[in-house]
């Protein structure tokens, strides 16, 4: 047995209680998102800080907390990023 | 006091003319879980805080003006030269009747801002867990609105304010900690 | 608006609201890590560097903030250049 753990994501899914008389057809997976911040307690100091200029594009000095996020129902939508 | 700066904190482009969405924006301009909300409980609550955590929320609480005026920059821009009839294809009739092409701190349905959205309880680890709470709904209101919204350059706007609240989030976090911690504690027994 | 602005003045602004941008970051960081010297250091940097930029644009597009100097004797140019909504 080499099964490995997933692959850490800030991605978190489930798979909703399907009825028998629900209309709608299923959506799948439900998405939410669990961000850096509910992890990384008081950030220590030093840690690695984008550019001036990327930090403005991402929201964040500091790389620890970017959390990309695009719409995970979207078609052709690839898989949510960690 | 506060002096005004002529800039927006992150640049705002629009890429099209969709009022549809500038009436979704108002959820986060005069919404429950809106900037204004955001700006104005933080600055509220500042008062009856131990001083080792007001600098968090005075200086968070500015931001959200500044987000609050992004968001504002979003509706002017997509509803300016929009006609009746574009707002009413929008289902932004009932805020024309009243406002034009003015903005209102209504949410996406149209509700008026209340403060009864707010709180200040003046306990510190009960307000902290409130703004905590606020962040995340935020956050989450952002990314339904990049959900529903399919202009990119719009999104790119709304992904750098969803980021802003997991920062704000963390940094409110800490604002606990800091408290909890005994440290400086005299303990008299 | 009469015309548009050069593509000088977004480019400008960007670097402005990104040096500014680290300053906010920087604030929030020392809100809560007060005793962290080395970024109360770069705080400093980066406060020189923001009104180094501002100081430029400002003789080009008029002035950001009260309190910038007014650099005509006769026009208020506070409420000449557009509102950030506006660009």
């Amino acid at each position: 047995m080499n099964s490995q753990p997933p692959p850490f994501t800030n991605v978190k899914s489930y798979v909703p209680f399907r009825g028998p008389c629900d209309p709608c057809p299923p959506i799948g997976r439900k998405y939410f998102s669990t961000p850096p911040s509910l992890y990384l307690g008081f950030q220590p100091p030093g840690l690695p800080q984008f550019s001036p200029a990327d930090a403005l594009r991402k929201g964040t000095l500091w790389k620890v907390f970017y959390d990309y996020y695009d719409n995970p129902y979207r078609k052709g939508a690839g898989k949510p990023r960690g | 006091m506060w002096t005004y700066e002529k800039k927006l904190q992150y640049p705002v482009k629009v890429s099209t003319c969709n009022p549809t969405l500038a009436k979704y924006l108002m959820e986060q301009y005069g919404g429950a879980d809106g900037e204004l909300a955001a700006a104005l409980r933080y600055m509220n609550q500042r008062y009856t805080i131990p001083d080792k955590v007001i600098g968090v929320l005075n200086d968070i609480a500015t931001e959200e003006f500044a987000h609050l005026e992004m968001i504002a920059t979003m509706i002017y821009k997509l509803t300016k030269d929009a006609t009746p009839q574009q707002l009413r294809d929008a289902g932004l009739a009932e805020h024309y009747v009243s406002h034009d092409s003015a903005l209102f701190y209504n949410n996406a349905a149209g509700v008026p801002f209340t403060a009864a959205y707010i709180q200040a309880k003046g306990d510190p680890i009960a307000d902290l867990y409130e703004d905590i709470a606020a962040e995340e709904k935020a956050r989450a209101t952002y990314q339904w609105l990049i959900d529903v919204s399919d202009d990119p350059d719009l999104n790119d706007s709304l992904r750098f304010l969803r980021e802003r609240e997991v920062v704000h989030s963390q940094r409110f976090r800490e604002a606990v900690e800091i408290l909890k911690d005994e440290r400086d504690q005299k303990k008299v027994f | 608006m009469d015309k548009p602005y050069p593509n000088d003045y977004y480019k400008q602004l960007e670097e402005i609201q990104a040096a500014d941008f680290v300053l906010v970051e920087l604030t929030l960081y020392l809100d809560t890590h007060p005793d962290d010297g080395q970024a109360i250091g770069q705080y400093n940097q980066f406060a020189q560097y923001s009104k180094q930029l501002k100081r430029a644009f400002e003789s080009q597009f008029g002035p950001l903030q009260q309190g910038s100097l007014n650099s005509s004797p006769n026009v208020w140019e506070w409420s000449k250049s557009p509102w950030p909504w506006q660009i």
